[in-house]
């Protein structure tokens, strides 16, 4: 099956900005794609390549099949688009912009928009001007999810949205998942891809640093571990999958990889462990071990 | 904590953000004030043209709708031509300025940050208030001493400052007081420009309605000109009398509207207006599903307010029709001059036909630059990722700001139509001509409109200043002002209006319509071929 969005070598320059420098990119139909980066690393530029709104310098673009500068409306009507920040007329309400959308768009389901518009709790007869920034985004996403299309394309989508709003997000994404369709995911937070994507690239200063499955990605998965134990860190450093462990200030600090989980924690249970704190990594501690420098 | 704790540093960078916009505004308005009036001072070397001119713009009803004749010399005929004008424009810096650092600050989140830090409740309208009044008091010392320059009296030169500036001081107030009711810096600019317009009505129906004095030079206003702070300015009568008292009124409403807006802040909460916001409808009317529907929508403020601005000027200028009938000497040749006949009722109703259409010409640029705010606001993206080209865009856009202006020529027309036809008998005769006179005069307002949408597509950074500059510029060199100013033919050839039918005086030729329009066509395909070829340029 021919990916959805496949993206090579794309350079795009601003001024003297290299937003983009030679990014590659490849959404497999039916997947939920992530697009993990830090902010500025040309996420969004990328995403406005891919609608057309942006005209690309360098490199190829294929969305749904058609080249998204050329043929721009007629891949519109076969995606949906949440931008990062949601700017919306002041003087309409959400329901007339949901609706406004919806309609110019196409494939614009009236049941599905009443279902959404309850299940994110929505006021749809408020103005613009009077929605926070999580309600625009809530707006949008509305607007994106009410229609039926093949692709979705979300820009950092719950950057604005609270705990319970992002538990009924990843349920919608999950049902579209269900339903065959491709996402595409741009976000900052690596726990929220790796909650909800099949795959995932990351980005950094406009070039794809790695890309592949979360089970390729396995080295992105270590589990980083701090404990106090009564005996300090005898031999743990020397385990097979342990990696950058030491001492300081009476606790163990640890990466696992995950296939060693259980061998490590068997041996801080033998050290006579008192306290322990597991955690996945962020991005920044993700960026500084694999690409040597920190957030840009 | 003072309330105003922290005013001085929000003066400092009030001071920072506009110490060029302002300064381009005194200098501009100084620098035209001065230009006129030097022009009219050569012009009247012989003081009987003064004496005759002076008297028509005393006796002319139509010519003291927009000045107040004070007596025949040189600075008082420059202050019948120019003062409403200045007070006007005087009045949109303090309304905008105030509303920049008020409400407009508020609705961006600007003021959320501010506040947080050791400021008082009333600090940042206090800085407002503190910039604008400073900057029309600049604005009064340069007009003062740009009058100066060209010859006037001292007394006279900065009596017409002062009051100039009196106006933008009233102005300031009253933009406080909206800066409190409306929720947005758009509202709150809205409506401190409809009292504007109110202030203007009713300063001249005030002197239209006054009374001419035995030498017929000077002109005593009836009572609907002191309900106006434009009319307070008139009074001080620069180089007529120069009362220095009238400028105190101006004061007053200062004092008063700070006090309201004081209040109003007390008692509304942060980032709403004091009008609350009711709640609307749920789903989308049919029309607001199209893209010609959602500009519609967006234009419709716009187009409420201007369409009872052209029927009003209509109704008026209709009534005028009248004592123009009657009207002799300069008066009688300007309207020949401009209408392009000598038969004078079909010569003014030309020429009345022409202001409107130059009015229409303002609203199309006012709601074609929306194009850019679209663009630059970021509302545009979520529209263009859906199955809309940027072309269908445009167009939606384009064609809801031409029916917009289709329409307030209408209103103007059967406004001026109905009002002749009051004075001179037969309405529907009246009311017929002038429609279908006013619909010749489209294609010069969509040349206008067409350079919006050219420089959009092309400049989409300059679009706004470009836009409104080449208005002006079309405007100045046209006919209305063109051959006042002695300009070339060349350089009034450059104006769209100068083109525009003088129907119903004369026959509507078909090249000069034709050639508009294909202008018009070309400068619309320039902007949405160079709109479709070029990166959106969107908010970060």
């Amino acid at each position: 099956m021919t990916p959805t969005i496949t993206v090579t070598g794309l350079t795009k320059t601003f001024g003297t900005v290299r937003a983009l420098d030679g990014l590659d990119l490849t959404v497999a139909a039916g997947q939920v794609h992530g697009f993990l980066g830090p902010n500025g690393a040309g996420k969004t530029t990328t995403l406005r390549i891919l609608l057309g709104l942006l005209r690309r310098d360098g490199g190829r673009v294929s969305v749904l099949g058609g080249d998204p500068w050329h043929d721009a409306v007629a891949l519109h009507r076969r995606l949906a688009y949440v931008p990062g920040e949601v700017n919306l007329w002041p003087n309409l309400t959400g329901g007339e912009v949901i609706d406004l959308l919806g309609t110019l768009r196409g494939g614009f389901d009236p049941a599905r928009r009443a279902e959404l518009l309850d299940r994110f709790a929505l006021d749809p007869a408020k103005r613009c001007r009077a929605y926070s920034k999580g309600n625009r985004q809530k707006v949008a996403l509305v607007a994106a999810f009410a229609s039926d299309v093949e692709l979705y394309l979300l820009d950092e989508p719950t950057s604005g949205l609270d705990p319970l709003m992002e538990t009924v997000f990843q349920d919608v994404v999950r049902g579209l998942r269900r339903a065959g369709r491709t996402v595409l995911l741009s976000s900052h937070l690596l726990p929220e891809v790796e909650a909800l994507c099949d795959s995932v690239t990351i980005v950094r200063a406009g070039r794809a640093a790695e890309s592949g499955t979360f089970a390729q990605l396995r080295h992105l998965r270590r589990t980083m571990i701090v404990a106090e134990t009564a005996t300090g860190i005898d031999g743990l450093g020397g385990l097979p999958g342990v990696h950058d462990a030491h001492y300081e200030d009476g606790r163990v600090h640890l990466n696992v990889d995950e296939d060693q989980l259980a061998a490590v924690l068997r041996r801080l249970a033998d050290l006579r462990v008192r306290t322990l704190v597991s955690s996945p990594p962020s991005l920044e501690e993700l960026f500084l071990r694999h690409y040597g420098a920190g957030v840009p | 904590m003072s309330p105003l704790t922290g005013t001085g540093a929000l003066v400092g960078l009030a001071v920072r953000r506009d110490r060029v916009t302002v300064l381009a505004w005194v200098a501009g308005l100084a620098f035209f004030a001065a230009a006129t009036t030097a022009l009219w001072a050569a012009d009247f070397g012989d003081p009987a043209d003064l004496l005759r001119e002076t008297r028509i713009t005393a006796t002319s009803p139509g010519i003291r709708l927009l000045g107040l004749a004070s007596g025949a010399s040189v600075g008082a005929y420059a202050m019948v031509r120019n003062f409403v004008l200045l007070a006007v424009l005087a009045a949109l810096m303090s309304i905008f300025s105030v509303t920049r650092h008020t409400r407009q600050s508020e609705e961006t989140g600007r003021t959320e940050l501010v506040r947080a830090a050791v400021v008082g409740r009333h600090a940042a309208l206090a800085a407002a208030l503190i910039v604008t009044v400073a900057a029309d008091v600049v604005l009064a010392f340069a007009l003062g001493g740009a009058l100066l320059l060209t010859g006037r009296p001292v007394a006279g030169s900065f009596a017409a400052g002062c009051a100039v500036g009196a106006v933008g001081i009233a102005f300031a107030g009253i933009a406080a007081v909206t800066g409190q009711l409306s929720g947005s810096a758009r509202g709150a600019n809205g409506q401190a420009a409809g009292v504007l317009g109110a202030a203007f009505l009713a300063a001249g129906v005030g002197n239209m309605a006054g009374t001419v004095d035995p030498t017929g030079l000077r002109v005593t206003s009836a009572w609907p000109a002191w309900l106006s702070p434009i009319g307070w300015g008139q009074q001080v009568r620069p180089f007529g009398g120069d009362h220095w008292w009238p400028p105190a009124l101006h004061v007053v409403v200062l004092l008063g509207a700070t006090a309201a807006a004081v209040l109003l802040t007390e008692r509304r909460d942060f980032g709403l207006g004091v009008l609350a916001q009711r709640p609307g409808p749920a789903h989308a009317g049919p029309v607001l599903r199209r893209t010609t529907g959602l500009a519609l929508r967006l234009q419709r403020g716009a187009l409420l307010g201007w369409s009872a601005g052209l029927l009003g000027f209509g109704l008026i200028m209709g009534g005028l029709i009248g004592q123009v009938a009657d009207a002799t000497g300069t008066a009688r040749d300007w309207y020949v001059r401009m209408g392009g006949s000598d038969e004078i009722v079909d010569a003014y109703r030309a020429s009345i036909l022409q202001m409107a259409a130059m009015a229409a010409a303002m609203y199309a640029v006012q709601v074609l630059l929306r194009l850019r705010a679209e663009e630059a606001g970021g509302p545009l993206e979520p529209v263009l990722a859906t199955a809309v080209s940027r072309l269908r865009w445009t167009a939606g856009h384009l064609a809801a700001a031409v029916a917009g202006v289709v329409v307030l020529l209408l209103l103007f027309a059967v406004g001026a139509g109905v009002a002749a036809g009051a004075v001179l008998g037969d309405p529907a005769g009246q009311t017929a001509t002038l429609v279908s006179a006013a619909l010749v005069q489209i294609p010069a307002v969509l040349v206008i409109a067409a350079v919006v949408v050219a420089l959009c597509g092309a400049r989409p950074g300059a679009a706004a200043a470009v836009s409104w500059a080449a208005l002006v510029a079309a405007i100045v060199i046209g006919p209305l002002f063109g051959p006042t100013l002695r300009l070339p033919q060349w350089a009034q050839d450059l104006s769209p209006f100068t083109h525009a039918p003088r129907a119903p005086a004369l026959p509507v030729p078909a090249t000069p319509v034709l050639v508009l329009l294909a202008v018009a066509a070309t400068l619309t395909l320039t902007g949405l071929l160079t709109l479709r070829r070029r990166d959106l340029v969107l908010p970060a």
